[in-house]
C-alpha cells in the first residue's frame, strides 16, 4: 500500500468556487484514501477590523464576509446588536428581512446548482440556470438597490421599504422562478449526465453527519431534518408555514434535491411575506454614533449554506470589544473529508462543490509521488476536465 | 428529453445578453451609484465622513463653516448609501449612474466644492 500511495495537493487556489483552500489527498490509483484539509488561506482580519469600527460601520463590513450570504451575516449581526440594546424591531421590518433572506437563498441555491452542473461538465445546464437566476438578481436589485451586497438590514429594522405597487410584479417574478426551478428539477432527476455523476457519489451516512457536525443542506441531504429556522426560529419563521426538506440518500444527488426543494420552499415563503406584509414603520431609530450597553450575545441564522453563528461582546462603547464569526463552511469541512474518502479522484470537484463551500475553486494541484520524489501540478480547470474526461 | 425541448426553444430565441456599450438597460429606481453633492445645502457637520465605513469621504478645510469642499474616493466607496442616510439636509446623494469606469486614477476621486454660506456669515459677526 505504502509504495503505491500518492499525495495530491488540491488548492490553495479555488478548489470549488473562487476562494482559496488547500486539500492534501492521499491516493491509491484512482481512489482517495485520506484527505487533510488546510484552512486559513483567506484570513482577512475582518473580526479585528470590526473591533475598530463603530456599530453602523460594521454593518457594511460584516456584510462583506461572504458575497453570497451577505444578508445572513448582516441579519445575524443586527440581531446581536439589537439583543444587547434590548430593541424590538417592527413587524414589517421582520417580514422584509425574511423576504430578503429567502430571495438570497433562492439565488444562492440556483448559483450552486449552476456550479454543480459546471463541475460535472454539463455547461449547457449551467448557462440556463444562471440565465434564469437573473430574475431573482433583478428582483433583489429592485428591492435593495444592489445585486449582491444588499445593505438592507440595519440596527433597528431595514433600510428600504417595499412599495405596495411593486408587489404584483414581484409575485409574477416568483412565478417565473418557480416554473423554471420545476423544469430544472425535472432535468436533474431525469438527465443521465447528472445521474451518472451525482447519484451515489460522495456518500455521508446519517450517523457520520451528526457525529461530524455537518450543517445546512449537507446535513439535510443525509436524512437529518435540522434547520435553524425551525429549531430555534428567529424573525417571523414561526409564523410562516413552511417545511424542512430532507433526503436520506446522503450523496451529491440528495444535495441537489435538497437545494432544489428548498428553492420551492423559499419561493413560497417569499410569496407569503409579500402577501401578508404588515403595515407600520420599517425601523426604530438608532443613532449613527450610538453606544451599545455592556454585555455579550450570540445569534444563529440559517444561511443558505447552513448554520451561521455570530458572537459579540460589548464594553459599553460605540465599538464592539470582540466579535467572532463562525461561517457554515467551517462546520462542513470534517463531513466533507468523510465524503471524499473512498471516492474517485475524478469525483473530487463535484464532491467539493457539493457542500457549496465558501472557500474557493481547485485552481492548482500538486501531485506528489512520495517514493520516487516525483511531483506534478495541475490546476482546477484541468482537474475538472480530468473528471469529465474520466467519465466519458 | 426535457433538455432537447429547451435547446430547440432557445435556438429560435434571440441571445439573452445585450451588446453592452451599444445597448443598455435602464437601471432600476433606487440603484446605488455615483454621488452628487449640493454645496448650498451642506452645513459642514461632517457626519457623512464619520459614518463612512470605508473612509471614502474627506472634508476639505475642516468641519463647520470653514469647510470648503468634499472629496469622495470612488475606489474606496462601498456604495452603502450610509452617507445619504445620515445627512441631515440631503446635501449628499447617490444617483443611479452606474458607469464608473475611468482611464485615469485621478478621475476616481470626485471633488466637490462648497462655498461657505456668505450671506449668513456677516450676521454672525
Amino acid at each position: 500500500m505504502g509504495k503505491r500511495e500518492f499525495t495530491i495537493h488540491v488548492g490553495p487556489q479555488h478548489p470549488a468556487l473562487k476562494e482559496p483552500e488547500n486539500f492534501v489527498f492521499k491516493v491509491d490509483g484512482e481512489y482517495v484514501v485520506d484527505v487533510e484539509p488546510r484552512i486559513g488561506y483567506n484570513h482577512r482580519g475582518i473580526e479585528k477590523a470590526m473591533e475598530n469600527r463603530t456599530y453602523i460601520q460594521n454593518l457594511y463590513i460584516v456584510e462583506r464576509v461572504c458575497g453570497i450570504c451577505s444578508n445572513s451575516h448582516q441579519t445575524c449581526y443586527t440581531q446581536n446588536v439589537e439583543e444587547l440594546l434590548g430593541m424590538e424591531i417592527p413587524e414589517r421590518a421582520k417580514y422584509i428581512r425574511v423576504l430578503l433572506a429567502e430571495l438570497e437563498r433562492i439565488h444562492s441555491h440556483l448559483l450552486w446548482l449552476g456550479v454543480a452542473a459546471h463541475e460535472i461538465g454539463f455547461d449547457t445546464l449551467f448557462y440556463y440556470i444562471w440565465r434564469d437566476r437573473e430574475v431573482v438578481m433583478d428582483m433583489l436589485e429592485e428591492i435593495s438597490g444592489n445585486r449582491v451586497n444588499y445593505a438592507m438590514p440595519t440596527i433597528g429594522g431595514v433600510r428600504r421599504d417595499i412599495a405596495a405597487d411593486k408587489i404584483p410584479k414581484y409575485l409574477k417574478m416568483l412565478d417565473v422562478l418557480e416554473e423554471r426551478t420545476k423544469f430544472y428539477k425535472n432535468i436533474c432527476a431525469t438527465e443521465k449526465t447528472v445521474l451518472a455523476r451525482a447519484d451515489g457519489v460522495g456518500f455521508l451516512s446519517k450517523e457520520d453527519a451528526i457525529r461530524l457536525n455537518a450543517v445546512g443542506p449537507n446535513l439535510r441531504a443525509s436524512g437529518v431534518a435540522s434547520d435553524i429556522r425551525a429549531d430555534s426560529p428567529y424573525l417571523v419563521y414561526d409564523e410562516i408555514p413552511w417545511n424542512v426538506i430532507s433526503y436520506d440518500s446522503g450523496d451529491v444527488f440528495a444535495n441537489v434535491l435538497v437545494r432544489v426543494d428548498e428553492t420551492f420552499e423559499s419561493v413560497n415563503i417569499c410569496r407569503y411575506c409579500l402577501e401578508h406584509l404588515p403595515d407600520g414603520p420599517i425601523r426604530t431609530i438608532f443613532s449613527p454614533l450610538g453606544k451599545v450597553p455592556e454585555g455579550e450575545a450570540v445569534s444563529l441564522v440559517e444561511a443558505p449554506r447552513g448554520e451561521l453563528i455570530h458572537y459579540i461582546q460589548s464594553r459599553g462603547t460605540d465599538k464592539p470589544y470582540r466579535y467572532k464569526i463562525r461561517a457554515p463552511t467551517l462546520g462542513n469541512i470534517p463531513a466533507l473529508c468523510e465524503k471524499l474518502r473512498g471516492g474517485y479522484i475524478a469525483d473530487i470537484p463535484i464532491v467539493l462543490a457539493g457542500i457549496d463551500p465558501c472557500f474557493s475553486c481547485t485552481d492548482r494541484m500538486v501531485f506528489v509521488d512520495e517514493d520516487r520524489d516525483k511531483r506534478w501540478e495541475m490546476n482546477g480547470e484541468q482537474l475538472r476536465r480530468y473528471g469529465v474526461e474520466w467519465y466519458k | 428529453m426535457a433538455m432537447a425541448k429547451e435547446l430547440l426553444k432557445n435556438a429560435r430565441e434571440k441571445p439573452c445578453t445585450l451588446l453592452y456599450p451599444f445597448e443598455k438597460t435602464a437601471p432600476p429606481e433606487g440603484l446605488r451609484g455615483k454621488h452628487v453633492f449640493v454645496g448650498e445645502k451642506c452645513i459642514g457637520c461632517g457626519l457623512c465622513a464619520r459614518v463612512c465605513p470605508a473612509f471614502a469621504i474627506e472634508l476639505l478645510g475642516g468641519r463647520g463653516p470653514k469647510m470648503s469642499g468634499m472629496k469622495v474616493y470612488l475606489g474606496r466607496c462601498l456604495f452603502c448609501q450610509q452617507c445619504e442616510e445620515v445627512c441631515p439636509t440631503g446635501a449628499i446623494k447617490l444617483t443611479t449612474d452606474y458607469e464608473l469606469a475611468v482611464l485615469k486614477q485621478e478621475d476616481m476621486v470626485l471633488v466637490f466644492e462648497r462655498k461657505p454660506p456668505e450671506a449668513k456669515q456677516p450676521k454672525k459677526e
